[in-house]
């Protein structure tokens, strides 16, 4: 079911030319991605006046998009993504909170050590298929949530890492007031954008080549002298980082960092997110984020047993949209 | 059929491959000329499948040694083989199904030089696609280029095998059943296709079709029972008792 039949909006690099308007549409949608990504979520507050439920949908769609590089492009099922977000917020609160870095060493810290924690978890996880990837970062995450939890001094424990504060940026003559919420959305749009573009090159190029040969057939990839497990460590490794950065800008969102962003329920939700918005599509990510933080968000005010709702909504948009929302407008489209 | 002008590219020594109890090849040493079409022929259950994986680089072998142009290929894993000058294809027809005839091949180029760069865009690089193109017109799929694999019709699907396993320049092609479900007419195609890369190629080939080999190979291995009966010329094959007690000689004497 997940491997073969995800819609790559990537471009193919050996398509055939495109015929018509619609065709070119589509051609500029998959050769720009990132920029026609960017472009929506620049445009997204102006429309949608909740700011602080914007930058949620703006980080956690980063946070999928990440994920998407292992379990969209790469077709591996991880449950261990947390790991990478909530590592990247700790290494980011912490080098501000506790340590008192200038925030963009601060964020970077974030960044690398989510990608040290996918190293770890990479060397330990990536020979396992299928289920058992996803037992295996499970049960590596869990050693994570662990090793932070238990670390008080520095993470705070259970209370959670307090002090992330970050009131304004200056960017040279650029002063940013982070206390204003759509300054704030686009303080972190900035670095969405620079993620988003690293991810698109990374899809364009010829690793991202050879992801999509090992999603499509790995007997066939390694004969044809492809290192399938070095190539999967490295997109891990990248998808954890990638990971990292939005738990790290969600750090500074948040001013603080709970433990719970290392737990279980957090990877759970990135790979619903995923789902819902389409795996293996470049937009489906923040798609699938804005809907099912959308719905939360609505639902919420309702009743207290929301999770009841969204877990309804989400079988029934699996079963009918089994591409996801995105992946279904673009099979449509391209259909039509 | 002068076997001796040159060294063999590939030679095993001894190899045998367990699984469990059951010895499913056991202690053979033959050898494969340069440029030359070595056939690898066998009832049922002797053992061909077996060998073409261990010398493919799927299977370590349990014991012995396999030598490709002068270096023994002990501990190396599959995609090493393939970097050394060892393709192959497969017995069943194993594309990457979703993608373009030339993104099949194009991938399979590209990965000769560049399976970690992250940066450049792989559309730019145009001698990838010339490559992968002139490797489609060799097999006679240059035509089809846009389709996706799967859509092809199968004696075309094992075709573009062909060109796939010929995109690392190999010294060696090792083809597994190439003509498996084909009609006479596509296996005609096909057998010619394969005697034009002996230019080029060294080829070995799994093949349980008697007398399709027998016209066209310069080299058999006779595999029974996971043992080595006979390697030799086509003549010598077919003169050779034991291999037409086992093998021929079923009411043809």
């Amino acid at each position: 079911m997940m491997t073969m039949t995800s819609p790559v909006s990537v471009v193919p690099a050996c398509a055939a030319p495109p015929r018509d308007r619609r065709r070119r549409l589509d051609l500029l949608l998959s050769r720009y991605p990132a920029l026609a990504t960017v472009v929506v979520l620049a445009v997204f507050p102006l429309v949608f006046p909740l700011y602080s439920l914007a930058i949620n949908i703006l980080l956690f769609g980063l946070f999928a998009a990440g994920y998407n590089l292992t379990f969209g492009y790469t077709g591996k099922l991880s449950f261990g993504h947390a790991a990478f977000f909530g590592s990247g917020a700790y290494g980011c609160g912490i080098a501000i909170a506790v340590l008192g870095w200038p925030w963009p060493v601060a964020i970077l810290v974030g960044v690398l050590l989510a990608a040290v924690v996918a190293v770890l978890i990479g060397v330990l996880s990536i020979r396992t298929r299928g289920i058992y990837f996803a037992m295996v970062t499970l049960a590596l995450a869990q050693c994570v949530y662990f090793v932070f939890f238990h670390a008080t001094s520095l993470t705070g424990g259970d209370n959670g890492l307090r002090g992330v504060n970050l009131a304004t940026v200056s960017i040279g003559p650029l002063v940013v007031d982070l206390l204003n919420p759509l300054h704030k959305y686009y303080f972190m749009l900035a670095f969405v954008a620079v993620a988003l573009w690293v991810l698109a090159r990374l899809l364009a190029s010829p690793f991202g080549a050879t992801l999509e040969a090992l999603r499509e057939n790995e007997a066939r990839a390694r004969a044809c002298g492809i290192n399938v497990d070095a190539t999967r460590l490295m997109s891990l490794v990248i998808s954890g980082a990638i990971c990292g950065l939005a738990g790290g800008l969600n750090a500074i969102n948040l001013s603080t960092v709970s433990v719970e962003s290392l737990s279980y329920h957090n990877s759970g939700q990135v790979l619903m997110l995923t789902l819902l918005g389409g795996m293996g599509t470049f937009f489906g990510p923040f798609l699938g984020s804005a809907v099912f933080l959308g719905i939360e968000h609505v639902v919420t005010g309702v009743t207290e047993r929301w999770q009841l709702i969204v877990g309804v909504i989400f079988i029934v948009l699996v079963l009918f949209f089994p591409k996801g929302i995105w992946g279904s407008v673009l099979a449509w489209y391209r259909r039509s | 059929m002068n076997q001796s002008s040159m060294p063999p590219i590939l030679q095993t020594r001894g190899v045998s491959k367990r699984f469990g109890a059951f010895e499913a090849n056991r202690n053979i040493s033959v050898d494969f000329p340069a440029r030359k079409l070595t056939a690898i022929i066998g009832p049922n259950g002797a053992g061909k499948s077996t060998f073409f994986n261990m010398i493919s680089g799927t299977f370590a072998p349990s014991a012995g040694e396999i030598v490709f142009d002068g270096r023994s290929l002990s501990g190396l894993r599959q995609h090493q083989f393939a970097r050394c000058g060892i393709s192959k294809s497969f017995q069943i027809t194993n594309l990457f199904p979703a993608l373009t005839v030339l993104e099949n091949v194009r991938l399979a180029v590209q990965v000769v030089d560049s399976r970690y760069n992250v940066w450049t865009p792989r559309a730019r690089t145009q001698r990838w696609v010339d490559k992968a193109l002139s490797l489609l017109e060799q097999v006679g799929l240059a035509d089809r280029r846009f389709e996706r694999a799967d859509r092809l019709a199968h004696g075309e699907q094992r075709c573009l095998e062909i060109a796939v396993a010929l995109a690392c320049d190999p010294k060696l092609l090792l083809l597994d059943e190439p003509t498996a479900g084909m009609s006479p007419e596509e296996t005609r195609g096909i057998m010619k296709l394969i005697l034009s890369l002996l230019e080029r190629h060294t080829i070995g080939l799994v093949e349980h079709k008697m007398k399709l080999v027998m016209g066209v190979s310069d080299s058999i291995i006779v595999l029974h029972q996971g043992q080595l009966l006979a390697q030799g010329t086509p003549d010598e094959i077919r003169s050779n008792d034991e291999v037409k007690r086992i093998y021929l000689g079923k009411g043809d004497h």
